[in-house]
């Protein structure tokens, strides 16, 4: 007869195990400590920093246009967003407007780039769950949108676009064509999506009731873009805090609704970016037919020194809250320059949210949180 | 069953009767090495068979996703890539053969061959051609199915051995899922063993020949070994760990799984294991339930020797190849299963499907006297 094994003997630990910072889901050098038991996570550590350059700093000693090319790097699926914001963050502490046909040329490359940050989102937020095929899908039509950027700037990922009082170029002859026929060749293609997909049983049961985040957790915890909308809540900057020509064209702020699961869960946040690709088609085909004509670049003097003072400034980024705090003191550079990000916001409620899921759920909650690494680490 | 008479089909004796009457010296040799020769032989056939299809089938597979995903695939090396494999091939056996500092050196080492082995082990049993078949073992399916199991073998021990956490989880995920798919799969083949009468998977292709073609395949027998086909289609994606199931593996949670740290030529094996695993599962399909090597409308045994195994060696392939397609064809469509859905999967559901079809084929053996429906409308009209 064999002794019964003693409950000493089976006694099971708690494991820690280091995903990423080289990891093929954490989009980029994000590091968790998981702690896990066999497949269930009781505790999902994030630990940033794998990438910091000292964006901040950087602002700091250079002159206030020269730090334009490095808004590229801070988040480099959206860049033009980034540099607009910037240059929107300037312009108001030091009370320049800018030409009329600038801020639209400003809007319309704005959601071109947040249709194009969302294909990337939405593709590799596939590619997570195991369906590689869209991911392709994504950067196909992506590569539409960096064609366009290129006529544009000369540039397919960093744009360096705009300038402090307006744009580096005017749009070139045949863009606004371009841009429509991108258009019309879009917007059907997202329904195909939809049936491709979205309602894919297996990829819903993978994302319904994970992750749950109700819109109070949301607000508490400092989400905003996609992340807070997905929650329920319609928190649109463009709508509640709105800029440059927004509050002129019309669109609609897309919250989530709970489609297949709990409010606010991830397959809510994938939805949210979903229905917003169609929303900035819809703004693109505005602006393409109410662009007025006109300079695209104000008189802002060569060596550009706005008066001392501080601002703060958001805009609507494809990954929520891009905002620039600005102190200055007179000179030709930032006293103090500071970068709030939404991918940043997103990883604080992350430890909150991935206790008692399992691994597979790690992969999707960091998916549908969509953060990219450079505008977390900064 | 009426057993078929045996000159229909040519079997072994005739055709090594003929080789010993061209070879008179064979009679002199010792027994021992005439097997071992016989051995090596079918071996090598076996082995450059797995070759030649991982090959052809990862360029077809790299080629369909192109297709699917809208980009062009590998065309590189050779007219449209068609050596591309060749390519890949070398690249692995060249490839430096990186061990863990940490690892149990001997377990990391056996682990591949293992997975090779037991996934190719399976191809002994495969009926290609009417007189195509390594060994015509009386407990055949009963055989693919044992020696199957030493996949989870190869795949726990190389996760073990890594000492790579990732590669444990891979490992553990692997081993759950292929002792807990083996039960669906071998639960649905049985009905058609039910069929047939035998364990022999050339005695159960033999069973599906008549005079209606198609209409003869176990699959169109009655309705549950219609519904049975696909469970264990299901149940094999599963058991060889394809998309949508490829937990043990899935590159985007664990890296790589339990192949996290294997490079080189035994990474190189672990993939030809998966391979040969898929084709084992297809072809087993194909003779169970998809007529095997029958050719539509034609008795294979009455073509000659050469002709009858050439035409059903086209016939077998054609239908495994095509299972294979459906296999890859649902790679690149499917998102993949989280484990604890794929475990609900196979107990809650495909487990009691495969008994309530078993039970649904007895009966229907019981009550018609084993006949299928094709053979009772054949009846009605005399």
């Amino acid at each position: 007869m064999t002794e019964p094994i003693s409950k000493e003997a089976l006694r099971t630990d708690e494991w820690t195990i280091n995903m990423g910072p080289h990891h093929p889901s954490t989009h980029g050098v994000l590091r968790l400590e998981l702690t896990t038991d066999g497949e269930i996570v009781s505790k999902a550590r994030p630990s940033l920093g794998y990438l910091h350059r000292g964006l901040e700093k950087i602002g700091e000693r250079v002159a206030w246009a020269q730090f334009m090319p490095f808004t590229d790097r801070l988040d480099y699926l959206a860049g033009m967003n980034c540099n607009c914001a910037y240059a929107w963050a300037v312009e108001k502490l030091a009370g320049i407007e800018i030409p009329e046909r600038a801020e639209w040329i400003r809007v319309l490359v704005c959601e071109l780039n947040r249709i194009s940050s969302h294909l990337v989102a939405w593709g590799s937020f596939c590619a997570d769950m195991g369906a590689f095929t869209p991911l392709l899908y994504g950067i196909r039509e992506r590569e539409w949108v960096n064609d366009l950027f290129e006529m544009v700037c000369g540039q397919r990922l960093t744009y360096n676009y705009a300038r402090i009082g307006g744009v580096s170029h005017d749009l070139p002859p045949g863009f606004l064509e371009k841009t429509k026929e991108f258009c019309d060749y879009f917007e059907p293609l997202i329904d195909e999506y939809n049936r491709l997909i979205t309602y894919n049983k297996i990829l819903v049961h993978r994302l319904k009731n994970i992750g749950v985040i109700s819109a109070r957790d949301a607000i508490e915890w400092g989400l905003s873009g996609p992340n807070l909308r997905g929650s329920g809540f319609a928190y649109d900057i463009r709508r509640a805090e709105p800029y440059s020509v927004y509050p002129k064209l019309d669109f609609n702020v897309v919250v989530g609704h709970a489609d297949r699961g709990t409010l606010g869960d991830c397959f809510d946040r994938y939805l949210v970016r979903i229905d917003e690709m169609r929303e900035s088609v819809k703004i693109v085909r505005q602006v393409i037919d109410r662009i007025p004509d006109g300079p695209v670049m104000a008189k802002v003097p060569r060596v550009f020194k706005p008066p001392a003072g501080e601002c703060y400034f958001r805009a609507e980024s494809p990954r929520g809250e891009t905002g620039f705090y600005l102190i200055s003191d007179g000179g030709t550079n930032a006293y103090r320059l500071k970068i709030r990000t939404g991918s940043y916001m997103a990883m604080n409620i992350f430890e909150k949210i991935s206790k008692g899921v399992m691994i597979s759920d790690i992969v999707a909650l960091i998916g549908s949180f969509d953060i990219i690494l450079p505008e977390t680490d900064r | 069953m009426e057993p078929v008479a045996a000159t229909v089909y040519p079997n072994y004796d005739s055709v090594g009767r003929a080789i010993l009457e061209a070879f008179p010296i064979i009679d002199f040799l010792p027994v021992w090495l005439v097997a071992l020769v016989i051995m090596v032989v079918v071996a090598a056939c076996a082995i450059v068979f797995i070759l030649v299809f991982e090959g052809v089938g990862s360029l077809v597979l790299r080629k369909l996703a192109g297709d699917i995903q809208s980009r062009v695939g590998p065309n590189r090396v050779g007219p449209y890539g068609c050596i591309q494999f060749l390519a890949d091939g070398v690249k692995l056996i060249l490839k430096e053969d990186l061990k863990p500092a940490a690892c149990d050196r001997v377990l990391f080492r056996l682990a591949p061959y293992l997975a090779f082995v037991g996934s190719c082990a399976g191809l002994v049993v495969i009926p290609f051609a009417v007189g195509m078949i390594a060994a015509d073992l009386d407990i055949g399916i009963y055989y693919v199915m044992a020696v199957s199991s030493l996949v989870s073998i190869g795949i726990l021990l190389g996760g073990w051995a890594s000492n790579n956490k990732w590669s444990l989880v891979g490992a553990m995920r692997g081993a759950a899922q292929i002792v807990s798919f083996e039960i669906p799969v071998a639960m649905s083949i049985i009905p058609v063993i039910l069929v047939a009468g035998s364990l022999s998977t050339q005695e159960i292709v033999r069973s599906q020949g008549g005079l209606f073609g198609i209409f003869n395949w176990n699959l169109f027998h009655n309705p549950f070994l219609f519904f049975s086909f696909f469970v264990y289609l299901t149940a094999a994606q599963a058991e060889t760990c394809q998309t949508p199931f490829d937990l043990p593996e899935c590159e985007s949670e664990l890296v790589q799984g339990f192949m996290t740290e294997y490079s080189g030529i035994r990474f190189g094996y672990f993939f030809l294991g998966e391979f040969g695993e898929l084709f084992v599962v297809c072809a087993l399909a194909t003779a169970g339930y998809l007529g095997g090597w029958h050719i539509p409308f034609l008795d294979a045994g009455n073509l000659g020797w050469f002709w009858g195994n050439l035409l059903s060696l086209g016939v077998f392939l054609t239908k495994t190849f095509t299972l294979v397609l459906v296999s890859m064809w649902l790679r690149w469509t499917l998102p993949r299963t989280r484990v604890d859905q794929l475990m609900r999967m196979c107990w809650k559901y495909l487990v009691p499907l495969t008994f309530f079809n078993l039970l649904g084929v007895s009966l229907w053996l019981l009550i018609f006297d084993g006949k299928g429906i094709p053979a009772m409308i054949a009846a009605l009209f005399g």
